[in-house]
């Protein structure tokens, strides 16, 4: 179907934003906790079946290597033991893992003839318990014929022969190459009086949550059927991919959720452990549980973060005015490609920021280099684009005096500019950029700490004060997956990418919801209880929630890309349209009046304008169950009350055959202000906060209290994007700092004591009630405006920060550098 | 090493026996032998804290103590800090200050936090801090998680007299 270019559709919205909420805006304690609390959780490795034996993993010690031989005897012969499976033996019964790249790229559970990163899986034991399992590893002989390890993501460019890592797509490791402008560029810089250049770093981070990924299978022989329990997420969406690698039909594969110990995008899928799991259960003959330990979910995770450099360029008129942008980028995408560049696809989503910048051309390179591949991290690839323009914007505020407040102010899309197409054909629904700036400005006593900033100066001290206005894209629709491949090959196209619930309404009247997506370390019960309790005007504590495994769920995307309360709201809200349609019939019978005359009112059902004439929910939820027969003729009503509803994303448009227009694919965009205080220690290169403000506009807010709560922790976890993570690949492609001891999270004492968070509330017209998704912008708004703290912190040395993490080391390098140069 | 002993202890107030053999560490011990599995395990190398429990009556991370150890003390977990019908005062302000999100890191929080409020009934900001930097949390940032344990210190004080 061809549509107009930058075709707008009709908002599907059904709900609108309301001044007053009976459940919705109200910081509720979440449901969740109570079980969490109490050590109740069934996280994964909490799992247990009966006469279950445990596996574990042999990880390859070379970075890229063909495997010669592999002598298992000895691990066969231990004690113990059950099974023990090479790479070439489980090709034999297992397909390769799911993969979204096309052309596709092969990766097997178990390594087959290669490995191509440190960690990766070489071979599997089964065996009584974990501990005899790992001292099987211990026993088998490999041997290697390492190949060149490719490291550096700018060589991998240009490597052939031996070092490609996967020759049947060619003699490169380059696995992707576009260039696509959107807009008038060349027009536009040919206008422009300035072009800002600057070559930036953003460095190979990890959500790494504290429980790893994991997976209890069982393989019944009796039925042929699977049943895998796991940490995993869109096993209602692409969760039937795990069966066609384990070559048996969808239907002979239940996916059961356990709760999910954190994940930041990390468990988005997990599918190469399901798949590893099952394969050894159903070769063991009985139920088999692997855990990856700390080092296996560090070196092969398949979930390391963006790690791009970019040649960026930002072109400007001398009154500040921002014209086009030129990104040239290469990202070091690991040993596979499990994705795609879908991190660009989302990227493009708000390339050009809350800026009015008319076009931009984007030159992307995607490399395979010998480290674990990349997966999602909070951001899934533009809170990258959110470094890299701010730090141009900067750059230019530098340049041309302009102050960074005055330059925001004067390019930031106005209000009434909503819905705006930006130049990648994105669509951003609404906001009030302004007003998030203010608010900000207001909290942070800006000239207060300029003020302090000059004293300190005096005295010897490094404050600094960082800004950044930022987007907040929410909601994906699937197209970012695949609207960079090449024409020639473009994969599966789809377009829907759901999410679903189911309500049932018990004899006495309470609701049970059932979740089709897990329990992800968000608060998807809290969401979706709030949002029902709303409709249908009931005591949130009537509700109770569970979760659907793959046998019984519906078609459900799940958590990511800060869509699950926004989709989840338009879930329930349409399966609520359902049961209150039902409960009027019911209560119209009971009632005899006319269901258009009825209300429902405070737990009650009545007839409008006659107090007292009215039915408890309770009551008629009773009826409905146990007495649908002493009702009048009414074919189509059956008994009971409940209802599945599947929410489709609530606005997407396709992508042009060129690409020059990508349609509309991550369209509920909300908005941030940061404003970091920062005090940078000379001596040492530590960076302590003195303040810090978060201003988020994410429309109508479900729950204040954990919404604050996403916005602190991805503040911190851009706290330690920007000041402290680095997965570090040595020259040999060895990880260094596999462990968290080395792997340094931000613990209290490099977090600000008060994060101080904000909010204003700009609904929006096309989702239920106008709520935005909030999950990921702490993670995309810190790292520039600590990267514009720090560098104001160090002006008088004449420090710039082009590249990412600041850590002490890298601090004291450049303060050095400054000094060494006169600053 | 791997031949099995008998270990016995007081968990919870309850007394145990369980076999281990003596490599063993007291994590796997509690969540597999007696089926414990409030106490979590995030990288089996004493980093994270999350498995945290009090043995006794000082914090000590279980992946790195060997069940053996443990023999003849007394070992106190989650399980035996409040169910959902009398939880602890600290469980109830981490759930009103929503100190926990993904609720991996809290049972190690939380029993870090009955070291340091049994210790110190009355502890500055600076205090929970500093005694809360030996666990790793990735989801809170941290500042709810202090406000929760400042906020049961006040209730447990206000009990108190």
């Amino acid at each position: 179907m061809t549509r107009e270019r930058h075709y707008i559709p009709e908002s599907r919205q059904r709900e609108k934003p309301k001044s007053k909420y009976f459940a919705i805006g109200h910081s509720m304690k979440r449901v969740e906790d109570t079980r969490l609390l109490t050590g109740s959780g069934t996280y994964a490795d909490d799992v247990s079946l009966p006469n279950m034996a445990h596996a574990a993993v042999l990880r390859s010690p070379h970075a890229h290597a063909r495997i010669v031989s592999i002598d298992k005897s000895k691990a066969e012969a231990l004690p113990g033991v059950l099974c023990v499976m090479t790479g070439a033996e489980a090709a034999e019964v297992t397909g390769p893992c799911a993969d979204f790249s096309s052309p596709p790229t092969t990766q097997h559970c178990i390594a087959v003839d290669k490995v191509r990163h440190v960690g990766e899986t070489v071979a599997a034991v089964v065996a009584e318990s974990r501990y005899i399992a790992e001292d099987a590893c211990e026993l088998i002989e490999v041997e290697y014929d390492p190949l060149p390890a490719v490291v550096d993501l700018e060589e991998a460019v240009t490597s052939t022969g031996d070092a490609v890592l996967h020759p049947e797509r060619g003699d490169t490791n380059v696995a992707h190459h576009r260039v696509i402008d959107f807009g008038t560029v060349d027009e536009d810089f040919a206008q422009a009086d300035l072009v800002i250049e600057r070559r930036l770093r953003w460095p190979r981070s990890g959500g790494t949550p504290i429980e790893t990924v994991g997976a209890t299978a069982h393989y019944d022989r009796g039925t042929g059927k699977f049943t895998i329990h796991a940490n995993t997420s869109m096993y209602n969406y692409v969760g039937w991919l795990i069966a066609v690698s384990l070559k048996v039909e969808p239907h002979r594969l239940n996916i059961v959720p356990t709760d999910a110990g954190g994940s930041f995008g990390s468990k988005l899928f997990c599918h190469k452990v399901c798949t590893l799991a099952g394969t050894l259960a159903r070769a063991a003959g009985r139920p088999v549980k692997y855990l990856e330990d700390r080092i296996d979910n560090m070196t092969s995770g398949d979930a390391h973060g963006s790690d791009r450099v970019y040649d960026a360029k930002l072109a400007l008129k001398r009154d500040g005015t921002m014209l086009s942008m030129r990104l040239k980028v290469i990202d070091d995408y690991g040993a596979y490609f499990q994705y795609g560049v879908g991190q660009h696809g989302n990227a493009m989503a708000q390339v050009t920021g809350p800026y009015k910048i008319n076009s931009v051309q984007v030159d992307l390179t995607a490399v395979f280099t010998n480290k674990c591949q990349q997966g999602a991290y909070r951001g899934f690839g533009s809170e990258v684009g959110n470094f890299v323009i701010e730090r141009l914007v900067d750059a230019a505020c530098e340049e041309l005096d302009i102050d960074p407040i005055e330059m925001r102010r004067q390019n930031l899309i106005e209000q009434d500019q909503f819905p705006y197409i930006m130049p990648t054909g994105n669509m951003y629904d609404s906001g009030n950029y302004q007003a998030v700036l203010d608010e900000a400005l207001g909290m942070i006593d800006y000239d207060g700490w300029r003020q302090k900033q000059a004293e300190a100066r005096e005295e010897g001290r490094y404050i600094g004060i960082g800004i950044s206005t930022c987007q907040e894209r929410s909601v994906f629709s699937a197209t970012e997956f695949w609207m960079w491949n090449p024409n020639e090959t473009p994969g599966f196209t789809l377009s829907s990418s759901p999410e679903s619930v189911s309500v049932n309404i018990d004899p006495t009247g309470k609701a049970f919801i059932t979740l089709n997506a897990p329990f992800w370390g968000n608060s998807p019960e809290t969401m979706a209880v709030q949002v029902l309790a709303e409709k249908l005007e009931m005591d949130p504590s009537d509700i109770s929630v569970g979760y659907a495994d793959s046998d019984k769920g519906f078609n459900s995307s799940g958590p990511g890309g800060s869509r699950f309360t926004v989709m989840i709201a338009g879930a329930v809200s349409g399966a609520a349209d359902v049961i209150k349609e039902k409960m009027l019939r019911v209560a119209s019978h009971m009632l005899e009046a006319d269901p258009s005359d009825l209300e429902f009112r405070n737990g009650s059902i009545g007839v409008q304008g006659v107090p007292g004439k009215e039915k408890t929910l309770a009551e008629v939820a009773l009826h409905a169950h146990y007495f649908r027969l002493d009702l009048p003729e009414d074919h189509d009503l059956t008994s009971g009350i409940d209802a599945a509803y599947v929410y489709d994303h609530p606005v997407t448009t396709m992508p042009s055959e060129d690409r020059t227009d990508l349609g509309i694919f991550y369209p509920i965009v909300g908005h941030m202000c940061h404003i970091p205080v920062v005090e940078v220690d000379v001596e040492t290169g530590k960076v302590d906060f003195l303040d810090y403000v978060a201003v988020h506009d994410c429309g109508t807010m479900v729950n204040p209290m954990t919404l604050a709560g996403h916005v602190r922790g991805g503040t911190v976890n851009g706290i330690g994007s920007a000041l402290y993570e680095h997965f570090h690949y040595d020259e040999n492609g060895q990880l260094q700092n596999a462990l968290l001891s080395d792997y340094l999270h931000p613990t209290p004492m490099e977090t600000p004591v008060d994060i101080r968070v904000g909010h204003v509330e700009t609904p929006s017209p096309f989702t239920e009630y106008g709520i935005k998704g909030g999950g990921e912008g702490g993670r995309m708004g810190a790292p520039p405006a600590i990267a514009a703290a720090v560098e104001d912190a160090l002006k008088p040395l004449g420090v710039k920060v082009d590249s990412l993490p600041l850590t002490p080391k890298v601090l004291r390098g450049m303060i050095r550098e400054a000094e060494a140069n006169g600053g | 090493m791997t031949t099995p002993r008998t270990v016995e202890l007081v968990v919870n107030g309850e007394h145990r026996a369980g076999d281990a053999e003596p490599r063993m560490l007291l994590s796997d011990f509690l969540r597999e032998q007696l089926g414990l599995t409030g106490t979590h395990v995030g990288c089996e190398h004493g980093v994270c804290g999350a498995c945290t429990v009090l043995v006794n009556g000082e914090a000590a991370r279980s992946c790195l103590m060997l069940a053996v150890q443990a023999a003849g003390t007394e070992v106190r977990t989650i399980e035996g800090l409040g169910g959902v019908d009398d939880m602890h005062p600290l469980q109830e302000a981490f759930w009103e200050k929503h100190g926990l999100q993904c609720g991996f890191c809290t049972p190690g929080m939380l029993m870090t936090a009955v070291e340091l409020l049994e210790s110190t009934p009355n502890p500055s900001l600076d205090d929970i801090r500093e005694a809360i930097s030996s666990n790793l949390c990735r989801c809170t940032g941290y500042q709810t998680i202090v406000e929760a344990v400042q906020a049961a210190a006040e209730r447990m004080q206000g009990e108190a007299q």
